[in-house]
């Protein structure tokens, strides 16, 4: 197992409460496993990127455990991360286009970068060039700074910069949502490219629009309400999901081929509940149109089939 | 002046670009011009969706703002039931208002923070209507808000942070709805929803086009332009390169780049080497790599060849219009050519 999480809570302070943007999460990465994060705005799963990385300002650590590689991170103390950070576990921010630094070259930042984590810059060097070739980027890119850049080539900046100490697990938050469809594709199948040839051991990719998942991840993981609603292969989720948010989610997504006049779509009615004061129960409660009085009790995340894991009184 | 008028007739188009063209001037001295529209020709009918789909910087949202007013056209014509709308000015012009409206990406900037979300409303009431009384104006609004499918008591009287990204948009389509439009143009507007709300905002565009309304639809997503649409163009740098009925546009994409569109769109039952696959897109016009790095080239898509300034469009079937190098085209009919570059 690469990747172990128990338990995890990460509420947000505010002052009228915390807001309970991740409650409870429990899940476990293989090594090697792309997983896709997905779900609405607002569901916890960049709360999810973020707090493995470094809790911000407003974030509260509540409780919960997070093993990488058999190793316990502390993920509540700032300073005890540095040491894992970058090396052992790295993100690619959302917003990557605008995660470099506007006043210096990209070679002399990422320099700086290198040496303030303890490591000669001057040894990557090389292998930094030969990355960037690797995703299309001349080496002349690393004399510019980020403005003469277009967006497609600082977001393969970054994933070039944000990997290049082999991290074991990739956090890759909505790298692709600013994106053309065909650099789209260009990027995420590069994040394929990154595990097989041994530069991140495995991912946790987070985006809102699971087709781009289904053709990358191997797993997917459903967030709803700061909640886990279902894990399975992506195979699975796509085409027999059991959860009956996912089930709604997937069933509602325009496809090429499909048009209004021969197959309407619905969409879910409602919205997701204010995570402030939270029902009780199952957060999609309210919207699910096969909820009944168990649901006033709050469903457990458990495995229904080998590998396939859902939070629904229904399919248990 | 009416548009009301007989100047419409069942058979042409409500709204009618005539080889629009349009050019930006950038540097200190306006030195520099950039074509961000080229020699674009369409018409779109009352009662009709067309999507136009294109890259950023295809000029997709160019059209829209000519067509609005928002931005002067440099060259060619703007047409609405007839009448060229550069000329309107004044009163005209906002009689042009009153029919043809736009809403746009983001409805979180569209609204001012400060104020209720409703007052757009008010200042349509007081801009276009100051003689309707206020029990009339307010069955207005509730008609409108109906034919969005918004329940009054949870959007009126609140602030735009009090209201998720669906219902901000559906108002400002409920906004527009209160001027008895004929033409919406609709820039992006449901790319900044979430999946579950979204269809719902595609499902209320369809819905509105049964009454008469002529929709442009702009977006960079081919299945939410597909799941609409009647017509489609797309476009590549400010160019044409295909365009027609949907079905055929999709069912038969013939121009490589609109291949390629497809070919790199994710899918949710198929991979992308299956539809690459299928639609016999060479692996190296997706990701030429090697090419890319020497040259620097910023996006794929511009890796395929660029289209040459005479090249043609051609009708290859029934409302179905490819763009061709020249030589190409003769090949194909030497009598279809439909337009000239």
């Amino acid at each position: 197992m690469s990747l172990q999480i128990e338990n995890l809570k990460v509420y947000y302070r505010t002052l009228a409460g915390d807001v309970q943007a991740l409650d409870g999460v429990t899940f476990d990465i293989a090594d090697g496993e792309i997983m896709g994060l997905a779900g609405e705005s607002g569901c916890g799963k960049s709360t999810l990127g973020n707090s493995l990385i470094s809790l911000t300002g407003r974030m509260k650590y509540v409780e919960g455990k997070v093993t990488l590689d058999s190793v316990d991170l502390p993920v509540w103390d700032f300073d005890k991360m540095n040491r894992h950070r970058f090396k052992d576990l790295s993100i690619i921010p959302q917003f990557a286009m605008s995660a470099l630094n506007p006043t210096r070259k990209i070679g002399k930042m990422t320099g700086e970068l290198l040496d303030s984590r303890g490591v000669k810059h001057r040894d990557y060097i090389p292998e930094l060039k030969r990355r960037f070739e690797l995703v299309g980027l001349s080496e002349d890119v690393l004399g510019m700074y980020p403005i003469e850049l277009s967006g497609g080539m600082k977001q393969r900046a970054v994933m070039v910069i944000s990997t290049l100490l082999d991290p074991s697990l990739l956090i890759a938050d909505e790298i692709t949502s600013a994106l053309d469809v065909s650099t789209q594709r260009a990027v995420a199948e590069m994040l394929v490219e990154f595990r097989e040839r041994g530069f991140v051991k495995s991912m946790i990719v987070i985006t809102h629009d699971i087709s781009i998942l289904y053709q990358v991840a191997d797993t997917i993981l459903v967030m709803y309400a700061g909640k886990l609603a279902e894990k399975a292969s992506s195979e699975t989720i796509i085409n027999s999901p059991r959860h009956p948010y996912t089930r709604m989610l997937i069933s509602s997504l325009p496809e090429v081929g499909v048009t209004y006049s021969g197959k309407r779509l619905a969409g879910i009615a409602g919205t997701p509940p204010a995570l402030l004061h939270p029902p009780e129960g199952c957060r999609f409660r309210d919207r699910c149109p096969f909820a009944y009085e168990k649901c006033l009790e709050e469903p457990p995340f458990i495995e229904v089939e080998p590998g396939h894991y859902t939070a629904c009184w229904k399919e248990i | 002046m009416s548009w009301n008028g007989a100047q419409t007739n069942g058979e042409a188009g409500l709204l009618k670009l005539d080889h629009v063209t349009k050019v930006f001037t950038t540097g200190t001295f306006g030195g520099k011009a950039i074509t961000a529209v080229r020699d674009v020709s369409f018409e779109v009918k009352p009662g009709e969706v067309m999507s136009v789909i294109g890259e950023s910087g295809s000029g997709k949202s160019t059209i829209g703002r000519m067509i609005l007013r928002l931005s002067p056209i440099t060259k060619g014509v703007i047409s609405f039931n007839g009448t060229d709308i550069s000329t309107l000015k004044r009163g005209a012009l906002k009689d042009y208002r009153r029919v043809v409206q736009g809403v746009f990406q983001d409805p979180f900037s569209s609204y001012n923070p400060i104020f209720k979300a409703d007052r757009v409303f008010s200042m349509i009431k007081s801009e276009f209507f100051p003689g309707t009384s206020g029990p009339e104006w307010r069955n207005k609004i509730g008609l409108a808000l109906e034919a969005v499918t918004l329940d009054p008591s949870q959007v009126l009287n609140k602030y735009p942070h009090q209201l998720s990204g669906g219902q901000l948009q559906r108002l400002l389509i409920a906004r527009a709805l209160l001027l008895d439009i004929q033409f919406l143009v609709a820039d992006e507007i449901i790319s900044m929803l979430d999946a579950s709300t979204r269809i719902d905002v595609l499902n209320l565009l369809a819905d509105l086009k049964g009454r008469g309304l002529g929709i442009m639809f702009i977006t960079h997503d081919l299945s939410l332009g597909n799941y609409i649409s009647e017509k489609t163009v797309i476009l590549r740098r400010g160019l044409i390169v295909e365009m027609g009925v949907t079905e055929k546009v999709f069912g038969n994409p013939t121009h490589p780049y609109t291949k390629m569109l497809l070919a790199s769109v994710p899918q949710l039952h198929r991979k992308w080497e299956e539809v690459a696959e299928e639609l016999k897109v060479p692996d190296s016009v997706l990701i030429d790599r090697e090419a890319a790095a020497k040259k620097a080239y910023e996006t794929v898509s511009e890796i395929l060849a660029p289209d040459a300034a005479d090249s043609v469009l051609v009708e290859t079937e029934p409302n179905h219009l490819v763009r061709f190098a020249p030589e190409e085209a003769r090949e194909i009919e030497p009598a279809a050519v439909a337009g000239k570059s």
